[in-house]
């Protein structure tokens, strides 16, 4: 059993796993943190963005001045943003079988893979992961394509020139493979080959291997899954919260009893506490409303953001804010609000008795039924002659390099009064603001990951006793920031198996058994035989069929009648198939017995004789001699087949046949 | 023998307080937990003593499920689990479980409160009955314990109807509930998977139907409606809240909305705002339309139903009015009824089926004059029109379902005793699968032989595998090993492996027979003579000449020696194991025989 690891970013893995016959592909994140090294898409032409000065090597060569620009000491690339893909050379891709999607996050490469590589196997995901994975991409694509660039930079890419350019430019990995977005004809196409599948339900592949996905409590529909066959188990744990937000809980005790658990998705920030950053989020939010200031979350168009919403619901009132709008723009922000409030099966527990009242699950149907939340496709159209400030907008991309956040950076970013508040922990806030130095507005930086942490890891692995545990290398050391915490890495006994991108891991495994079915009809004939207390034995002569990676046991078909009619027959046909195997024998002949039974059975002339080993009988009529000693018997006699098989017959008396 | 027993407790021959006990392996299940609408007295609910005679509920059922929110499917669930006592699990989908207290309670209230009924279950008794209940999603395998496990389909019918399967080791039974195999307007079509259960339970309300499609029946029934409401007359439509009713709104919506009529449409209950609202929050559970297009157009917000007051029944003019419950056996709609059935311009119509005994029942058999409560006799004057709505599988659809399934029998419950033979017939006939129709009370025992699971080593099983794929018919080669049974591990291993694991030794038997021939040359001569001679006989095995002068065939030695009294003879000592028996007693018989002479 190998694992084939295609990305190196912890919480957007890409694995491969081949086990038995099957080829799985676990997850398909894209590492979109490239998309830093660019300058941003505004909606609005930016005099200030396209009044950057090129970038020049320090021989001041300017050859680069049209692909980089400078901004405040940082050099980005003045071009359609890229993405940095899952490793494609790696492994054959178009051999790969299925995928299972564990959440809606894990899944933005999915249309490079399913659509450029030759793939024809089917997507496992659940509903809300489908529906809201598709929210996610639809924004995506639609944050890119409504600003076409024309430019596209390549020059920088070249292996010589990039080894010249500053950092982080020079230390990017893989810049050669990184590439556009992809296309809504190409999402469509890749949802189009999704399978939908519910928690807990068995799927087959190819009758070899089993596929469970479990609740795993970090978001609407998400998973990890379980990949067995009879006798093996392996657990793919990947973004799995144990905090209560809205999704159902996690599910704990299925993950038991793995042979090798593949732990991936921890808590990007280790050390912040969600609940204690809720808190600071709203207190950050309402200080600045309160002076008259503009707040700007960047955020994901679902996911957190439900969460902060039913906050602010509480809070609003309490903290005098009821009269501040709040906006939600994104071209999914009606979807994704509808959306939220169907997957009742998927939610926790209060969220679901309240579906049963019948009511909404989240409060945010009542906060746009009071007016008091606005949602929008773009700040084109309706939203610009309701705008009213000071107000919140919710709006994405958290990466600040494409969206409509772009245009409220620009708008804001110059008053001290505003302040932009980020959630979201997939992007450093440091570099996303970059090219907005200089700024004048406030920075708050309170990451909101619900995500397992280092204790929670310890408390589930004690709980669920993996054999051999897998993860990425990131997570078998302190974090580089935090060198001296020896207690943000994962401790285990044994120690994890790291992975890295691009690399093939064996995994510990050696499968001794495998499933059989013995046919009823064969049961039935078979003869057990206690040999010590507790166990049986009972020889099986069966033939074997298998179909599709199942096999079963049938009684072995009744031996032909001869047929009496064709009497010349080949010499040939008569010669036996040396394959009909004999059972072994075990035990040993008692002679006294032994001798008593032949003269039973009418053999007279009998003579015993001692050897080191054992006995000689002696029958002397049949010139016949056997020898007997502890582990074997030989009969020597005259080619008289009769005899031999009288004599046979009563040796196999006293021994057992396996 | 292991064997599967069906008891309907209710449903056998009959439709209403489905009720249907299963053993399997083992096991016992409870499927569904109905009242019957015909009945008043102890009639109607199951026979539950059947079961408690021989001790507790609890104690005998390992699981109860429930198909659907209908009170023929659970109203006598609350009763069942907190009067007579049940305290295992009852497993329902979401939407039943948020449906089903809401429909009990009404069911309770106009028991308790318009009857008078005492010893009923309290609305206290539906609360903790409810907390007895699993959600199960759609697909989600339920360890119910170890051993049993159950898996929900979708089955159309109503919302969050769902069929079940009941699985242990090998064995298994489908339960179809009531479901509908073509979508309507707001539900899709039920699906299941070719799993091949020892017995699918399928329910056979329209056994003898084949309805003609769905189409003109709509168009049929929109006729009927405006023409009634074009002469001014009232329409009244009985429906249960919950189902065949947004149906027919959806229906009836559209139809004003092109038509723009102006008559207004009422719907009876408090019950529809909820119930609409439930559809909107379980909309994954409607068609694929109405899922697709819910962000940008809720199919259920209604422009022209408005809610009904009971003084609106007296208001002069025409309008339609949708009223519960869909059998007028109690309630508003018999209200209603009662009020409009003297005139002859008013219509009713029924749009789905109506258990005997029910008024309902009694005008669709073509009763024009009915006793009511108090020896008064109401003549009904007005139009009554019967229109199967209902969601339920037409005989087609049941066939298509048994096809789908491919079970080794089928068992009808859900339907007339009447139909059911009908039916009954033509799935053995046409489908050539054994068919059962117990009544209540009645056992159906079903003989099952399932394979038992073992673990075979790997090794024994490559070895096997790595001498071809296909078994030749001929020449069938036997897989040989020893099962080891330690408790309920049971493995399958090679000989030697079963050997070493029990720290056995092996006892080797070896055979050596003399076979005299007559030949004077030397013994390595005759040994030559007996090697080309085996070669060319044995082409299939390998045949060696060893330097000491032995012949081998496979691993049976053939040694030649002089005869110690008669040079002229030789004797050949042919050995072998007791696994080679075979080929070396053929090859004595073949050394036997004597050489052929050598060639000139």
């Amino acid at each position: 059993m190998k694992l084939y690891c295609l990305s190196g970013h912890p919480t957007l893995p890409c694995n491969v796993l081949k086990f038995k016959s099957t080829t799985i592909m676990l997850d398909c994140g894209l590492d979109m943190t490239s998309t830093l090294n660019f300058l941003p898409l505004p909606l609005v032409q930016s005099p200030r963005l396209s009044n950057l000065p090129g970038w020049s090597l320090k021989d001041g060569n300017a050859f680069l001045d049209k692909e980089l620009k400078e901004c405040s000491g940082h050099v980005f690339v003045d071009s359609v943003p890229e993405f940095c893909l899952p490793e494609t050379e790696l492994i054959d891709l178009s051999t790969v079988d299925v995928i299972l999607i564990s959440n809606y996050h894990c899944m933005m490469a999915l249309p490079y893979i399913t659509e450029h590589t030759g793939f024809t196997g089917t997507v496992y995901a659940t509903e809300p992961t489908v529906q809201i994975g598709r929210l996610l991409m639809e924004e995506l694509v639609n944050f890119i394509e409504r600003v076409p660039k024309a430019q596209s930079a390549s020059l920088w890419k070249n292996k010589d020139i990039q080894r010249l350019l500053p950092s982080p430019l020079k230390d990017a990995v893989e810049v050669s493979t990184w590439r556009r977005c992809y296309t809504m004809q190409e999402v469509n196409s890749a949802l189009s080959k999704i399978q939908l599948v519910g928690y807990s339900q068995k799927i087959e592949l190819f009758g070899a291997v089993q596929v469970t996905p479990l609740s795993s409590g970090y978001a609407l529909g998400s998973s990890n899954w379980i990949i067995q066959s009879h006798y093996e188990k392996v657990s793919y744990v990947s973004g799995s919260s144990l905090l209560t937000t809205h999704p159902q809980p996690m599910d704990q005790a299925s993950l038991k009893n793995s042979d090798v658990l593949i732990l991936t998705g921890l808590t990007q920030i280790p050390t912040a506490n969600p609940d204690g950053m809720v808190g600071e989020f709203c207190s950050n939010l309402a200080l600045t409303v309160r002076n008259g200031g503009n707040v700007l979350v960047p955020c994901y168009p679902s996911g957190v953001i439900y969460d902060l919403l039913e906050c602010l619901y509480q809070y609003i009132d309490s903290a005098g804010l009821s009269n501040i709008p709040f906006y939600f723009i994104s071209p999914v922000a009606n979807s994704s609000l509808e959306f939220s409030q169907i997957f009742a099966e998927w939610l926790c527990h209060n969220k679901q008795t309240k579906v049963y009242l019948p009511e909404p699950p989240f409060p945010h149907a009542e906060l746009i039924q009071t007016n008091k939340l606005k949602h929008y496709p773009s700040l084109h159209g309706d939203f610009s002659s309701d705008f009213r400030q000071p107000c919140v907008v919710f709006t994405g991309h958290p990466s600040l390099r494409f969206g409509d956040v772009v245009h409220f950076m620009e708008l804001w970013g110059k008053s001290s009064l505003n302040t932009v508040i980020f959630t979201e922990p997939d992007f450093s806030y440091l570099e996303a603001l970059a090219p907005y130095q200089p700024l004048a507005m406030k920075c708050i930086y309170c990451p909101i990951d619900t995500r397992l942490n280092f204790i929670q890891v310890s408390k589930l692995l004690k709980e669920v006793q993996p054999l051999h545990v897998v993860c990425p290398e990131q997570y078998t050391q302190p974090p580089p920031a935090q060198s001296h915490r020896m207690d943000l890495m994962i401790d285990c006994q044994p120690p994890p198996m790291s992975y890295r991108r691009a690399e093939v891991l064996a995994l510990p495994f050696k499968r001794r058994y495998e499933k059989i079915e013995i046919m009823p009809e064969l049961a039935d004939a078979l003869v057990p035989m206690e040999i010590k207390p507790g166990i049986s034995l009972a020889t099986v002569s069966a033939v074997l069929h298998t179909k599709d990676n199942k096999h079963v046991l049938q009684p072995p078909p009744r031996p032909a009648q001869p047929s009496g009619g064709k009497k010349r027959k080949r010499a040939s046909e008569d010669i036996p198939d040396c394959k009909v195997l004999k059972p072994l024998l075990s035990g040993s002949i008692p002679v006294e017995q032994f001798v008593q039974t032949l003269e039973k059975h009418g053999f007279s002339d009998i003579k015993v004789e001692d050897t080191a080993k054992g006995h000689i009988v002696l029958l002397q009529e049949a010139e016949t001699l056997i020898q007997i000693e502890e582990d074997s018997t030989h009969i020597i006699c005259d080619n008289d087949e009769m005899l031999r098989v009288r004599l046979r017959d009563l040796v196999l008396k006293f021994l057992q046949k396996f | 023998m292991p064997e599967i027993r069906v008891t309907p407790l209710g449903a056998g021959q009959d439709v209403g307080r489905s009720c249907i006990l299963v053993s399997i392996a083992g096991k016992n299940v409870m499927l569904d937990c109905g009242m019957h609408m015909g009945f008043n007295d102890d009639r109607r609910f199951p026979d539950f003593s059947y079961i408690t005679r021989s001790g507790r509920l609890t104690d005998f059922l390992d699981c109860v499920i429930i198909s659907h929110f209908h009170l023929d499917h659970c109203g006598a669930l609350p009763y069942f689990s907190e009067m007579v006592g049940y305290d295992g699990p009852i497993y329902m989908t979401h939407p039943t479980q948020a449906i089903c207290p809401i429909l009990l309670e009404d069911y309770r209230k106009i028991a308790v409160d318009k009857k008078g009924e005492a010893n009923f279950f309290t609305s206290q008794m539906i609360k903790d009955c409810m907390k007895k209940v699993v959600a199960v999603h759609l697909h989600q395998t339920v360890q119910v314990d170890d051993e049993l496990e159950i898996k929900a389909y979708y089955a159309g019918h109503v919302l969050g109807a769902a069929m079940f399967q009941i699985k242990v080791g090998s064995e298994s039974v489908v339960y179809t509930g009531d479901y509908n195999m073509t979508p309507d307007r707001h539900l899709g079509a039920a699906w299941i998977d070719r799993c091949r259960p020892n017995l699918l339970i399928t329910e056979s309300t329209y056994a003898t139907t084949i309805r003609d499609s769905k189409r003109c029946r709509e168009r049929d029934f929109l006729k009927k409606v405006h023409e009634a409401v074009e002469r001014g007359g009232k329409v009244l439509i009985p429906v249960f809240a919950l189902g065949r009713a947004q149906e027919l709104c959806i229906l009836l919506e559209t139809f004003w909305e092109r038509m723009n009529l102006k008559a207004p449409i009422y719907f009876s209950t408090g019950l529809t705002e909820k119930a609409n609202h439930y559809y909107k929050l379980f909309i994954t559970w409607t068609n694929q339309k109405i899922r697709k297009t819910f962000v940008q157009r809720n199919m259920f917000e209604f422009k022209h139903i408005k809610a009904f007051d009971r003084a609106f029944a007296d208001n002069p003019g025409p309008m339609v009015v949708f009223a519960t419950p869909g059998m007028l056996h109690a309630g508003q709609s018999l209200q209603i009824f009662r009020k409009w059935a003297g005139n002859e311009k008013n219509m009713v119509i029924m749009p789905g089926y109506c258990v005997q005994g029910t008024v309902g029942h009694k005008i669709l058999s073509g009763q024009r004059k009915l006793e009511m409560e108090g020896r008064q006799v109401l003549e009904v004057k007005m139009q009554v029109e019967y229109m199967s709505f209902s969601a339920h599988a037409d005989a087609k659809g049941i066939m298509q379902l048994v096809g789908q399934v491919e079970p080794e029998g089928v068992l009808l419950v859900h339907g007339e005793a009447k139909k059911m033979e009908f039916l009954k017939q033509k799935i053995e006939q046409e489908l050539r699968v054994s068919c059962y129709m117990p009544a209540n009370g009645e056992t159906v025992t079903l003989p099952t032989s399932p394979s038992i699971p073992v673990g075979i080593s790997l090794g024994l099983l490559k070895r096997e595998m790595a001498q071809g794929l296909l078994p030749d018919a001929k020449k069938p080669r036997l897989l040989h090993g020893t099962l080891i049974m330690k408790d309920s591990n049971f493995r399958l291993v090679s000989s030697e492996q079963a050997l070493k694991e029990l720290g056995l030794a092996e006892h080797q038997l070896r055979f050596t027979c003399r076979v005299h021939l007559h030949d004077p040359r030397k013994e390595q001569e005759t040994a030559l003579r007996v090697y080309s001679h085996l070669k060319s006989v044995l082409k299939d095995h390998c045949v060696q000449h060893l330097p000491d002068g032995s012949v081998t065939v496979e691993s049976i030695l053939i040694q030649a020696a002089a005869h110690s009294e008669d040079p002229g003879t030789k004797v050949l000592l042919v050995s072998w194991t007791y696994q080679d028996e075979e080929l070396g007693s053929y090859l004595t018989s073949l050394l036997k025989k004597g050489l052929p002479q050598a060639p000139s």
